[in-house]
């Protein structure tokens, strides 16, 4: 039977079947702006279906009628707290259309910023994944530690979270060789707590490749705070392990992303797959696991900050000199007619972009392929049969950001 | 197939066959670095992705719609793009492929590619709320991101008009 697409026909009927139907969400109560529709028998989920589009702004629309450049700042909006790895893509793919690829600098600049983004997004992650299954501290914990990242980001980009720091051909602005007195000195104070260390005053200095060597340091030593914390620790492990349980063939059918991917054991990252920019240079291995449940993500996600912080160092040592940013107009660039494809691997799994070009100074299309958007069918796959209480776990393990979704 | 460096034998192969399979409904290969794409003929879809199903191509990283009634050599069609990726497969992971084909832009009917691909289910239902594609044999055919009261012509249609942007 064919059905014409008739505007305004729909209407959201919930009709009466078995069960008890009800809302899960949109008003923040552990989703974000994002509605489940839970049917249940009991505490017993016998469907849970996604209704997100509550934050839904048009992204790929307002592309149509912005510059190549200023498309960048409402870019990076769909994930804040992972400006980078959202912009990372279109960056690649208007580079591609234009046939150009960025200095060594600012290659791995951007490979920096999209590696600290990570870590801070990770944290987010552990934040709220902790508090929505009673565990406060996590959250606390996560945005205290998260805020030497986002000095850092700031140090680097200009702005704690929306920086806009990649253009395509480069970044916008180069780093600055010395890091302020007082961020230095204010840091020193935490870095001893958490290491047990007393670096003298050459060793952490105003200098901005010691100062992050040392902020990487600091992140490890808190890192393993957090595993007493929340990942070995029996009401977290009891309520996360076995739920949401994944095989690696049905991920691979849902075409599932991020942690969610290699929880269940497949080797998929296009930080490797496909290597882009500096990360063709470093050397990292990429965490997998095999259980596929919640517990294995939150495993995943823990070692993969663990392996940024090891790709940090490598690039903060191996910081080339040199321009940042190929030489260009800064708001009109020419992009000739075609179409490209792009992807990199961002904090909530990966992230693409297909964008078409017509020649002229505006985008013709613009395609965001969000990671939580794909991981989306994830939810009522593995919603199924599960109990009430295990809604939190289904929801949150998959690292979810609703915004990115909606776009 | 021009100017590939580097060009991976088992990604051939699958092009090969879908050549062979579908023969002159292939309309146009193109391979380099921007992006890997196979345009096919509108009937031919269904086939296509089965073969590159088979060949490895185990999920779609979205679905893309785009309104060509704009560009400079406008066409009243509307493509649709399938973005495949491969998981399971080491050798394909690095490479995805562009399945596109044109439907005319009145009455853009489609086959939901839903049984072949899974994971096609919610991309498809966005394709057909931003740009009006119908995608036959979907199990659930409704709108996703767009609110209940929306009562204009689908969104990304280059005839749409935000308020406030022209």
């Amino acid at each position: 039977m064919q059905e014409e697409y008739q505007a305004g026909k729909e209407i959201y009927v919930y009709d009466t079947g078995e069960g008890l139907v009800f809302s899960y969400g949109p008003q923040h109560p552990g989703t974000g702006h994002f509605r489940l529709i839970v049917r249940v028998l009991g505490d017993t989920v016998l469907e849970a279906e996604p209704d997100p589009g509550f934050v839904h702004r048009g992204e790929e629309k307002m592309c149509e009628s912005k510059t190549w450049i200023t498309n960048i700042p409402h870019l990076e909006r769909p994930a804040i707290l992972d400006s980078a790895g959202m912009l990372y893509p279109y960056c690649l793919a208007v580079e591609k259309l234009m046939g150009v690829e960025p200095p060594p600098r600012a290659k791995y600049l951007r490979a920096l910023m999209a590696e600290l983004n990570r870590i801070g997004s990770h944290f987010y992650y552990f934040a709220l994944y902790g508090v929505f299954l009673g565990l406060p501290t996590p959250f606390l914990w996560c945005f205290g530690d998260r805020e030497f990242i986002v000095d850092l980001v700031q140090f680097i980009g200009g702005q704690r979270i929306t920086h806009s720091y990649f253009v395509p051909g480069g970044v916008r602005n180069d780093v600055l060789a010395r890091v302020p007195l007082k961020l230095v000195q204010h840091f020193r104070t935490w870095y001893s707590e958490a290491t047990g260390k007393r670096p003298s005053e050459s060793e952490l200095s105003d200098d901005f490749r010691k100062y992050t060597l040392h902020v990487a340091d600091f992140i490890d030593s808190r890192l393993d705070y957090y595993w007493d914390l929340m990942l070995d620790n029996s009401i977290f492990i009891s309520r996360t392990r076995g739920v949401g349980r994944l095989t690696p063939d049905e991920v691979a059918a849902l075409g599932a992303v991020g942690v969610t991917l290699r929880a269940s054991g497949l080797r998929r990252d296009v930080r490797v797959d496909e290597p882009y920019d500096a990360y063709r240079d470093v050397k990292f291995e990429v965490p997998v696991l095999t259980e596929g449940d919640g517990y294995a993500r939150a495993v995943v996600a823990f070692r993969e900050m663990k392996e940024s912080l090891k790709i940090i160092r490598q690039l903060v040592e191996g910081l080339p000199d040199g321009p940042f940013k190929l030489k260009q107009h800064p708001i009109n660039i020419r992009v000739p007619a075609g179409e490209a494809f792009a992807r990199a691997e961002a904090a909530h799994g990966e992230m693409a972009y297909y964008v078409r070009s017509d020649g002229s100074d505006k985008p013709y299309r613009v395609r965001i392929l969000a990671p939580s958007f794909r991981n989306l069918i994830v939810i009522p796959y593995t919603g199924r049969g599960r109990r009430i209480a295990d809604i939190p776990v289904i929801y949150w393990s998959n690292n979810f950001w609703p915004v990115e979704w909606d776009r | 197939m021009s100017g590939a460096q580097g060009f991976n034998t088992k990604l051939a192969a699958a092009l090969e066959r879908l050549k062979q399979v579908l023969g002159d409904k292939v309309k146009g290969v193109t391979v380099d670095k921007k992006i890997i794409k196979v345009d096919v003929a509108s009937e031919a879809i269904v086939e296509a992705a089965a073969v590159l199903k088979e060949m490895g191509f185990d999920h779609v990283k979205g679905v893309t719609g785009v309104d060509l009634i704009a560009l400079k050599q406008s066409e009243n069609a509307i493509e649709l793009i399938y973005h495949a990726g491969a998981y399971l497969d080491d050798e394909l992971a690095p490479y995805v492929v562009n399945l596109a084909t044109k439907l005319p832009r009145d009455r853009p009917v489609s086959p939901s590619l839903v049984k072949i691909w899974p994971s096609a289910e919610y991309h498809e239902r966005e394709t057909y709320e931003m740009l009006g594609v119908v995608f036959e044999g979907h199990p659930k055919l409704k709108r996703l991101l767009l609110p209940e009261w929306w009562s204009d012509i689908p969104p990304l249609r280059k005839d749409y008009r935000p308020p406030g942007r022209e």
